[in-house]
């Protein structure tokens, strides 16, 4: 059993997982306790992927990165780079369509925090990126973390933009989804039912680690929530 | 010398105060709503003033124009309402979080003494959840006068705490108060809290400074 599948797609998520990571606790700290003149239209566009179907999504990506996109061209004529049909391009469709998931559970984490403990180390002398790092983010940190593992999952079954961006090219772009869908396409439903349980396994043991660290994290500042 | 003149427009009325305050201890006393925490905010640089002035020790932290001085060069401690204890940090990690990296000897000898005059000693390992009321009133006012602030504020610093124990940590500020001499302001809503501690109450009424009388029940206790 060749097992490239397992192996691209947990490089392909692992990869879309950091940049989204990065991505998302940028923006939703930018973002949070503040209110400006569109913000609710920039949160609104940020979440649009998780209600879109990917493949709107993937035509969305098309259009903007294909070989005739607005990118895409520029990026093949000025650097000779083409996205389309390669891993970098399932790598991007993960990126859009977890970032939601990212975004919206460390805007709800930044949210929750009380705003006096930024202050208290403010007054004690510590630099904005100081109360980043000691304050905001450790306390933070069970709802990134809780992000981090939706989006990790997420970019794992990426199916729909990935098949539209980045097709299915047998040891080049055939994850998971990806090889299970043309399995069966093809009649062989042994080598579908065996990915269908690998992927399952996977998200299954990754949401029931999510499940126990949080519980026995949240208890340690449990008392302290108001 | 702290010296205060600001001007502020709140939800429902404009706060208008100003007040000036040696190594005493000033009490700001009125019902709640009154603008009592925001002289402080601004003070500390949490909250911009509309206008005016504030100076502490010829250091100016606000002149009207938008370059104040941020909270974190003011070198001031804040006592806040329920004390915003960092709750994933340890008491001492807590203790130790706005001293400078280059610890002197005299920095050891402040908190050692801090932590002797409070009676906390013991609760250095625990976190801010495993300790009592009283308690961490006690771990926010170390933590708060660690960093040798140049002025401490105080905001209703015994609110939370039950009869007994607020008695205690009022005789506790008293005696803060005597070894530290820097400029105490507190916030309080309570009367006779107010002529306990203070040395002058500045009673506020809708952002308005409407009376001024002396501390008239103040005895620093001896210990």
């Amino acid at each position: 059993m060749d097992l490239s599948p397992l192996l691209l797609s947990v490089k392909v998520a692992v990869i879309s997982t950091a940049i989204v990571f990065v991505l998302g606790v940028f923006l939703a700290h930018l973002f949070a306790k503040r209110q400006f003149f569109g913000k609710s239209i920039f949160e609104s566009l940020f979440l649009l992927p998780l209600v879109l179907p990917p493949t709107v999504v993937g035509f969305g990506l098309l259009i903007l990165l294909g070989k005739k996109g607005w990118i895409g061209s520029w990026l093949l004529e000025t650097f000779d780079i083409q996205i389309v049909f390669t891993w970098t391009a399932a790598v991007i469709a993960s990126v859009v369509v977890s970032f939601p998931l990212m975004y919206q559970s460390a805007a709800a984490a930044f949210d929750s925090l009380d705003n006096k403990l930024g202050d208290a180390a403010r007054t004690m002398g510590a630099s904005e990126w100081r109360v980043f790092r000691t304050i905001t983010f450790p306390l933070a940190w069970p709802g990134l973390l809780a992000g981090l593992v939706l989006s990790f999952a997420r970019g794992l079954g990426e199916f729909g933009a990935t098949l539209m961006l980045a097709g299915y090219i047998p040891g080049k772009t055939d994850t998971i989804p990806m090889a299970i869908y043309f399995a069966v396409e093809a009649g062989k439903m042994e080598k579908a039912t065996f990915w269908v349980v690998i992927i399952t396994a996977l998200g299954f043991s990754t949401i029931l680690w999510l499940n126990w660290w949080s519980k026995r994290n949240l208890r340690r500042f449990a008392s302290e929530k108001r | 010398m702290l010296d205060v003149a600001i001007r502020k427009q709140l939800d429902h009325f404009e706060l208008d105060v100003s007040f000036q305050a040696h190594d005493e201890i000033i009490v700001l006393a009125g019902s709640s709503g009154a603008g009592k925490t925001t002289i402080l905010q601004a003070i500390a640089g949490l909250a911009e003033p509309d206008s005016g002035t504030i100076t502490l020790n010829e250091k100016r932290f606000f002149d009207g124009k938008k370059n104040s001085l941020p909270a974190r060069s003011r070198n001031i401690g804040y006592l806040f309402q329920e004390y915003a204890l960092f709750p994933h940090m340890t008491v001492e990690r807590n203790i130790h979080y706005g001293i400078h990296k280059q610890k002197t000897v005299a920095t050891g000898f402040i908190i050692e003494q801090l932590l002797t005059v409070l009676g906390i000693s013991h609760l250095l390992n625990k976190y801010p959840h495993q300790i009592s009321g009283g308690e961490k009133q006690r771990v926010a006012l170390a933590r708060a006068l660690a960093a040798e602030p140049d002025l401490l504020l105080l905001d209703e610093p015994l609110s939370a705490l039950d009869e007994e124990t607020r008695e205690e940590c009022q005789d506790e500020l008293l005696r803060l108060h005597e070894l530290w001499k820097i400029p105490f302001l507190i916030v309080t809503h309570s009367r006779s809290e107010a002529e306990k501690l203070g040395d002058r109450v500045l009673h506020l009424k809708k952002g308005l400074i409407v009376n001024e009388s002396r501390g008239t029940m103040k005895e620093i206790p001896v210990h």
